[in-house]
């Protein structure tokens, strides 16, 4: 059998060079398309949502990082190259803004998060006698100096005067997600979480914390002087102010400004 | 600027788990190198491939199948039986476990290696004057299998001071109990606090670096006694 247009040799090593050419690249040209977004981990539902909404409209590409706030500002002091910051609080965005780090009257509230206190264990319902009775070993919170979910916890339980009493029984998530994390697996019996990580998942009980026992989580965004001139991310950030955007951040639990 | 809080009781934690973690990995690698050693079928090779995982896998792979594995619907409910407690999560017992499985490849590797350096001469020797098969293993292979086991010792316990994401995931970061060093160093940097992260992390620079200087030492005297 004689094999017709063989290829040489060298053409596959020469395609998968200009593959990877073309991929490193292709992010230079298209700059104005795209945008990376750091964005706190209680707001994993809604973002996924309403990015791919926004994508869809426009074909911008945005790409997410989910993590916990705190750990966003160190990235962002040492040069991460995100566009912007959806933050879990207002401080944080405030606090980029003064060091430089963000573009000045660029924050905004994006969405105002609800704590929830979570109990899929049986006979354990999620609820104020429950924590004055301890009846459970482990209570899932993030950790308040790193996550405002987990501060917003303190505050609650310091209001309800039951902070001395459970902080033994604390086990602490570095974000919100794996404080949910540690409830999910079963390995804690109840814990505080974001309304919106509820979402999806109703098993067991939730109490929704009246909001006189904690200060309100006001989530800030803030366009971030690496994206002052990025299209994509100052269009995402005005996307999230418009109707469309609201409803989906509403039908995840949280309230808007 | 003295020793942040917290510090002291994390380094203590650090250092009780790391020392418990590599008796354990020695009491039960031993064995199982010296088993390994000598094993010329295929399951022996099944064995080794199973046990050197841990040292390929992402330590999150192994928190996360910990995790569900220590909980009520794992191990956890054998636990809650025994104590009361509804988890073996978040609870020293449970970083242990996690510990041992992560520094087990490293004991087990180095003192196979060291078993099948020695070979069975040695041993064979002293089957000849009539040494007991025990009595061999005590006092011909395992002295001379030494500097290989106290290798593979010494790297399971500054792997396990080091480990991070493992106990991260299984841990809750608890102080006193499950917030170890390199978590407090995490929620240092994360929180800003840069002062005592500094500690921390200098501290482990240092650390680490006496340990592989003192097993260099250390394993050059041993060679050259051997010799």
């Amino acid at each position: 059998m004689q094999p017709r247009a063989r290829k040489t040799p060298s053409s596959r090593p020469c395609r998968l060079l200009f593959s990877v050419l073309a991929i490193t690249l292709a992010p230079a040209v298209a700059h104005a398309e795209q945008a990376r977004i750091a964005i706190a981990a209680n707001f994993i539902g809604p973002a996924k949502e309403l990015i791919a909404a926004y994508t869809k409209k426009t074909g911008d590409t945005i790409i997410p990082s989910f993590g916990s706030s705190g750990q966003f500002v160190v990235q962002i002091e040492h040069g991460a190259g995100y566009d912007a910051f959806l933050s879990a609080d207002e401080a944080k965005p405030a606090r980029l803004i003064q060091d430089g780090y963000g573009v000045q009257a660029s924050r905004f509230t994006y969405a105002i998060g609800k704590l929830a206190l979570w109990s899929p264990t049986p006979n354990l319902p999620a609820s104020e006698a429950t924590l004055r009775a301890a009846s459970f070993q482990h209570i899932a919170l993030c950790n308040p100096d790193l996550a405002p979910y987990g501060a917003a916890a303190v505050a609650a339980l310091k209001a309800l005067d039951v902070y001395q009493s459970l902080q033994p029984r604390f086990v602490m998530g570095m974000d919100i997600a794996q404080a949910y994390q540690f409830v999910q697996s079963g390995n804690a019996e109840l814990g505080f979480v974001a309304l919106s990580q509820l979402h999806a998942h109703p098993v067991g009980t939730v109490w929704l914390l009246p909001q006189f026992l904690y200060p309100p989580i006001r989530q800030d965004a803030v366009l971030l002087t690496n994206g002052a001139h990025n299209h994509a991310a100052q269009a995402f950030l005005s996307y999230l102010k418009s109707p469309e955007a609201l409803t989906i951040i509403t039908a995840y639990g949280y309230a808007t400004p | 600027m003295g020793i942040p809080d917290g510090l002291l009781v994390a380094l203590r934690l650090s250092l009780s788990l790391a020392c418990v973690t590599t008796v354990i990995a020695v009491l039960i690698g031993v064995p199982l190198a010296w088993w390994l050693a000598h094993g010329r079928n295929w399951w022996h090779d099944v064995a080794t491939s199973v046990l050197t995982l841990p040292l390929v896998l992402p330590p999150t792979v192994l928190g996360f199948y910990l995790l569900i594995l220590l909980g009520p619907s794992g191990l956890g409910a054998l636990a809650a039986h025994l104590t009361g407690r509804p988890t073996l999560a978040f609870s020293f017992g449970g970083l242990v476990l996690g510990s041992v499985l992560a520094a087990l490849p490293y004991v087990v590797q180095s003192t196979q290696a060291a078993f099948e350096t020695v070979g069975r001469k040695p041993v064979e020797i002293a089957y000849t004057l009539r040494a007991s098969p025990l009595r061999a293993f005590w006092t011909v292979a395992l002295p001379l299998a030494a500097p290989g086991l106290m290798a593979g010792a010494v790297i399971a316990f500054a792997h396990t001071i080091g480990e991070f994401g493992l106990v991260l995931m299984i841990g809750g970061d608890i102080p006193g109990q499950t917030r170890l060093l390199s978590i407090l160093l995490f929620d240092n940097v994360e929180s800003g606090d840069w002062a005592s992260a500094h500690w921390i992390a200098g501290g482990m620079v240092v650390f680490a670096f006496v340990v592989i200087l003192v097993l260099r030492l250390a394993q050059k005297r041993l060679a050259r006694q051997a010799a």
